[in-house]
């Protein structure tokens, strides 16, 4: 049977805000000896107050903004109840029905540029919780992680297959790193994914009972957990069992998913409105001073790139799709004319990123700045030395952090054009080739590029292509 | 209203309340009464008035986001009834 498949995803980005969401406690939590960030409000202490962060709620409202959601005028601040003791409040202060952001969409493209939009529901602010780690009979709790900013973005149910989810989780992340409100790092669970996951045979209206997906902790976790579980869901349905909601933990080892627990149902949350948090007004003033300071955004970008560099749709995406990637890029563009666009973007994208993911370096750490690039483009370009030899020296520069010429110099990689110099490589070329000089003569251009690859080699790549090529045809005509 | 047992069993489980039958007979009286009292309440039309959240009438309290001097480790698990590691110790939670 055909099935059809429906995912949402709840999305959560640690904000990366100096300090706690409802207290001052330091945010920097990472390498912390553990419950060293803690102070009586993450306590939950009888008497202790939260108050607000004030760039939480900023961080929230611009990303919303970038998500198309609409800003509520008011909201405020809900306690969800629960038994777990990863919250010593014993509850999470979060928001229920008037979340900062209603709506909002994303598109998402397919490798045909197809566009498709994936709608939201909402994008809230709440609180992280603290780490817990399970031993024999006993857990430990360390709440230094416990109260830092949240931002959970969720999607409509309506995403179509595991691919347009992760699609549409770079998308996300992309834009909150644009936005620069979280690091927006998978490994370090500071962005965090929690997949629901629904099969039904198509056509049928109403929706199977769904799985949410926990521990998704990479791009390619939340891929093969949602093509794992749309398979499983398939083959119960195809063996006539039914599908029960639950709660399904992801074991990348195995590349499976296993059930943790039934899920409460909101009402078991008793949600109420936090009374220790007066609401909050957002004033068109406020919102407005917001809006104006929202940095360029990923797809404003790519369409910059394309009308005013003149790039493709693939390159333009490709250098948007990192931030520093973009960021490196506009910085040479800054330093150069715009003639110059492609040939960066064919080095950003091509050697230089190589270069940047053998050794797993971000572009932003890289030795070799944007006035450095320029530079050895600018020798290529005055045919100091050639296309191979470039390659040669931005290694060179990228491994030393020297400058093009220094280099040029000390491995004498300039570019042989003197005529003087090489006639008597050519010379002993054709010397070596009879054939092809026969061929070459016997009218087959293609002798004319075996020679001229004869005379680079000689030269271990020196040579300039152009002059040897001249200089060749001349010798060989005159056999 | 009236609660059913079934009702009053499912609240003390999310309170983590262990109640025998006789427990939940008396309670499922006394909330049930206490729900009667807010059918009372509820006859009053108040179409016209918005939800009330909050009392104080404050809105947009807000603190700068600067991070300041937490508590002590010491002080952070000096009320902790078990301690291991610096971490707080509670019974196995994992199912």
């Amino acid at each position: 049977m055909d099935y059809e498949v429906t995912i949402g995803l709840e999305v959560h980005a640690q904000l990366a805000t100096e300090s706690k969401m409802y207290c001052s406690c330091s945010t920097d939590y990472r390498d912390a000896p553990p419950n060293t960030h803690v102070c009586p409000v993450c306590l939950g202490m009888p008497g202790s107050l939260p108050v607000i962060n004030k760039k939480a709620v900023e961080y929230t409202i611009m990303t919303a903004m970038a998500l198309n959601s609409t800003i509520s005028r008011y909201t405020k601040f809900d306690r969800k109840n629960y038994c777990y003791p990863d919250l010593m409040k014993g509850y999470q202060i979060s928001q229920y029905d008037v979340p900062i952001g209603v709506g909002g969409c994303v598109n998402i493209e397919g490798d045909d540029g197809t566009r498709k939009r994936i709608n939201l529901t909402r994008v809230h602010l709440e609180e992280d919780v603290a780490k817990l780690w399970h031993g024999e009979g006993h857990s430990l709790i360390d709440v230094n992680r416990a109260g830092i900013p949240l931002m959970e973005m969720v999607s409509e149910p309506e995403i179509g297959s595991p691919e347009d989810a992760r699609d549409y989780l770079v998308k996300l992340r992309n834009i909150v790193r644009y936005l620069g409100v979280s690091t927006g790092n998978m490994e370090e669970g500071s962005f965090r994914c929690d997949a629901n996951i629904s099969v039904r045979p198509r056509g049928r209206k109403e929706l199977s009972p769904k799985s949410e997906l926990k521990n998704l902790n990479s791009f390619k976790a939340v891929y093969q957990a949602l093509q794992y579980e749309a398979q499983r869901q398939a083959e119960v349905l195809e063996e006539g069992g039914k599908l029960v909601q639950e709660t399904r933990g992801w074991l990348g080892d195995t590349g499976r998913t296993v059930v943790q627990r039934s899920k409460e149902d909101a009402d078991d949350y008793r949600y109420f409105p936090e009374p220790d948090l007066p609401p909050l007004m957002l004033d068109e003033k406020w919102l407005d001073d917001i809006r104006s300071h929202l940095p360029e955004l990923p797809e404003a970008r790519r369409d910059r790139f394309m009308n005013q560099f003149g790039l493709s749709l693939y390159d333009a995406n490709v250098l948007t799709g990192s931030k520093p990637l973009a960021d490196y890029f506009d910085e040479c563009l800054k330093l150069t004319d715009r003639g110059k666009a492609k040939e960066l973007s064919n080095w950003i994208l091509g050697d230089f990123s190589r270069l940047l993911n053998l050794d797993d370096i971000d572009i932003a750490d890289a030795r070799v700045r944007p006035q450095h690039l320029l530079d050895l483009l600018a020798l290529l370009d005055n045919g100091v030395i050639g296309g191979p030899a470039a390659k040669v020296v931005l290694e060179e520069m990228f491994r030393s952090g020297q400058e093009a010429r220094d280099i040029v110099e000390q491995k004498k990689l300039s570019q042989l054009s003197d005529e003087a110099q090489l006639l008597d490589v050519v010379t002993q070329v054709i010397a070596n080739n009879t054939r092809a000089v026969a061929d070459y003569k016997a009218g087959k251009q293609q002798a004319l590029k075996f020679m001229t690859g004869q005379v680079m080699k000689a030269t271990r790549g020196r040579a300039n292509p152009a002059v040897v090529q001249e200089i060749l045809a001349r010798e060989m005509e005159g056999e | 209203m009236k609660l059913s047992h079934k009702q009053v069993k499912h609240i003390a489980w999310l309170a983590r309340l262990g109640l025998d039958e006789a427990e939940v007979d008396k309670f499922s009286h006394q909330l049930s009464n206490i729900l009667k009292n807010f059918e009372v309440l509820q006859q009053l039309d108040t179409s016209d008035v918005l939800p009330t959240t909050q009392s104080a009438l404050l809105s947009n309290v807000f603190r700068e986001d600067k991070a300041s001097e937490s508590l002590s480790k010491t002080d952070v698990l000096l009320n902790a009834p078990r301690q291991k590691e610096d971490c707080f110790e509670v019974q196995a939670i994992l199912e």
